[in-house]
């Protein structure tokens, strides 16, 4: 198993090599002008020419690329053009809130998901089958641009029940920051209101986020279950007098689980760099919203930045996964 | 699935064994309505001016009547003109973004498939690493650096999606490749290139189809996505991401400017969604999830 990880962990090289390379090449392959944009139509050729070399705009691409590798090496990602900051700083700070919601959004999305799929397998054809299913599909259907606009509309503007955006009040004073999640935070100082407060910000992103992986959740847990229940054993199982509860929630749910985990996985990567909608919605500071915010500006080393912490964690995730799955189910090890 | 056990014998054509089934044909009526819509809402609309950039100051935010059923906007233009544009923007661009990524995914991925082990590897780790990139924020990068534009949406979202196609194709076509009738064609001294259009190929074509068909609701919520952002057409052309967009400053006084466009692209995506999985039903009754 150790092997295992250690065969992963080396492959990452080579994927971190292709990711930057591919980006850098997107990024200077297309017209743009990052300097121009940055300082501003008012700037004079001299100011623009000045720069461009501060930033080494002026050298040729295979030079640039090069000192980023160089640089990379050391955790350093560049310096943005437009806030004149390290990306790897920014990158750090707005890290986290994008963690946050991901996470948020994926126990719900496993916690409703789960469950409604398991149902909607064991009622198959029936109300909570069709239920179940015709809300997924309306699930994958709704944009989240809009639901968020909904539920903001519902409540928020309407109810005036939670905060319309944003993570935290800005007059109050955020928790100590420990992990950088608010939530964990607010948790780890024994401050009730604060949590509560993070709380009622994460929820509507969350909920918009947490939507399509629910559905795909469901649509897995259904076929999953629905595959495990025509085996043997556990006809074996309800044979011996065991209660059809036990059979669905202990054994049942354990086999059917594998594929949900993979997908899992799969969507923890997907959803770090697909909270950018969502984030602007709620107006969330993840890093969602930092790259739009130099995708505007053509601004393309916090792109690039972004791109490849969220490919890092994408590729990692899936190792991680795999070695969970090796976890649960025993029969893997031996291969 | 039930599917199986009453889907009609096979002689049947395919269109007939779609229509078999209630829900996927009506969803084929709402997306032929939606064609329509777009190819001739222009002419069906009371303010065709507006659909071109026209504002009417005079009547700003008026709230749904029978005048103005989805109600006006912050410039007076009618909402319902509006959505029916759009209509015509968001269907152009997703149907162009599938076909094109439909089309570079095939040739690539046939040749990689059933030529060569270089282009292979080559395509392989290129498809690899773009599925490690957040296509979202990739397109979003693409299609702010070319500009706002009809075009320029389309092939940004495409450089996004297409590699999805080659894998597929290659998948497919190395497994066809060790059939028995493919082999046959070639011992009778067909070419390779032949093979490969006339054998080869047109056995992949489903299953290209089925993911082109459940896809397209996807080109749709991005090609959406990238309005709200604002990176997506030029204004003044109506594009149903951007109206919401621009609609979120009047909410909820003014909920109609955002809800009816919002209406619209879940719709048309609800339409799309369920005429894929008909498709894939009728092609691959067997197939799973």
């Amino acid at each position: 198993m150790l092997r295992l990880l250690l065969q992963r962990l080396v492959l990452l090289v080579p994927v971190l090599l292709g990711l930057t390379m591919l980006l850098f090449a997107i990024a200077r392959l297309l017209p743009g002008d990052p300097v121009g944009l940055a300082a501003g139509p008012q700037a004079s050729p001299e100011r623009i020419e000045a720069l461009r070399k501060e930033f080494g705009l002026d050298r040729p691409v295979w030079e640039q690329y090069w000192d980023y590798l160089v640089n990379l090496t050391q955790g350093d990602l560049g310096v943005s053009v437009m806030s004149r900051r390290p990306v790897a700083d920014d990158i750090a700070n707005f890290l986290p809130a994008t963690l946050e919601l991901v996470i948020a959004a994926l126990v719900l999305a496993v916690v409703a998901g789960v469950p409604l799929g398991l149902l909607a397998a064991v009622h198959k054809n029936r109300a909570v089958d069709h239920f179940t299913r015709v809300f997924s599909l309306a699930a994958l259907s709704t944009p989240p641009f809009f639901l968020g606009l909904l539920l903001q509309i519902a409540f928020a503007m309407s109810l005036n029940m939670l905060p319309l955006g944003g993570r935290f009040p800005i007059i109050e004073l955020p928790p100590e920051r420990v992990t950088g999640l608010l939530t964990v935070d607010a948790l780890i100082a024994l401050d009730w209101e604060a949590y509560i407060l993070a709380l009622k910000h994460l929820a509507l992103p969350a909920i918009t986020l947490c939507i399509s992986p629910m559905a795909t959740i469901i649509g897995l847990m259904r076929s999953s279950t629905i595959e495990i229940l025509q085996q043997d054993h556990v006809r074996t199982a309800h044979a011996h007098g065991l209660s059809p509860s036990k059979i669905h929630f202990k054994y049942v749910l354990k086999s059917a689980f594998g594929a949900t985990m993979t997908v899992i996985g799969l969507y923890f990567g997907w959803l770090l760099g697909g909270t950018v909608i969502v984030e602007t919605v709620f107006d969330w500071p993840g890093i969602g919203l930092y790259a739009t915010e130099a995708i505007v500006s053509q601004d393309f080393l916090p792109v690039i930045g972004v791109a490849l912490v969220v490919g890092l964690m994408f590729v990692v995730s899936n190792i991680v996964i795999d070695l969970c799955y090796l976890l649960i189910n025993p029969k893997m090890r031996s291969q | 699935m039930s599917v199986a056990e009453d889907a009609p014998p096979r002689s049947d054509s395919f269109l007939r064994r779609y229509m078999s089934n209630r829900v996927p044909a009506l969803a084929l009526a709402v997306v032929v309505a939606l064609f329509a819509l777009a190819a001739f809402g222009e002419f069906l609309t009371p303010y065709p001016d507006h659909i071109r950039g026209a504002v009417n100051m005079d009547d700003r935010f008026m709230s749904p009547s029978a005048k103005h059923p989805f109600g006006t906007n912050e410039l007076g233009q009618d909402v319902l003109s509006l959505v029916l544009g759009g209509a015509r923007i968001s269907l152009i661009a997703a149907v162009s973004i599938i076909a094109l990524s439909a089309l570079i995914g095939t040739v690539v991925g046939a040749v990689a498939g059933y030529f060569g082990r270089f282009a292979d590897e080559v395509l392989m780790r290129l498809t690899d690493l773009m599925l490690t990139v957040p296509s979202l924020i990739l397109a979003m990068a693409v299609a702010a650096a070319l500009g706002q534009g009809l075009f320029n949406l389309v092939v940004a979202i495409t450089l996004a999606t297409w590699p999805g196609y080659a894998r597929l194709v290659r998948g497919e076509v190395q497994a066809l490749k060790g059939e028995l009738f493919v082999q046959a064609a070639r011992t009778m001294g067909a070419g390779r290139l032949r093979v490969l259009f006339r054998h080869v190929l047109p056995n992949v074509a489903p299953a290209v189809i089925v993911k082109m068909s459940l896809e397209i609701s996807f080109a749709m919520i991005t090609v959406a996505s990238l309005g709200f952002i604002g990176i997506g057409v030029l204004p003044p052309t109506p594009e149903w991401g951007s109206m919401l967009s621009n609609a979120r400053s009047y909410m909820p006084t003014y909920w109609w400017i955002a809800v009816f466009p919002g209406l619209a692209i879940l719709v048309s995506v609800f339409a799309f969604n369920l005429l894929g999985e008909g498709i894939r039903e009728t092609l691959d009754p067997r197939g799973q999830r």
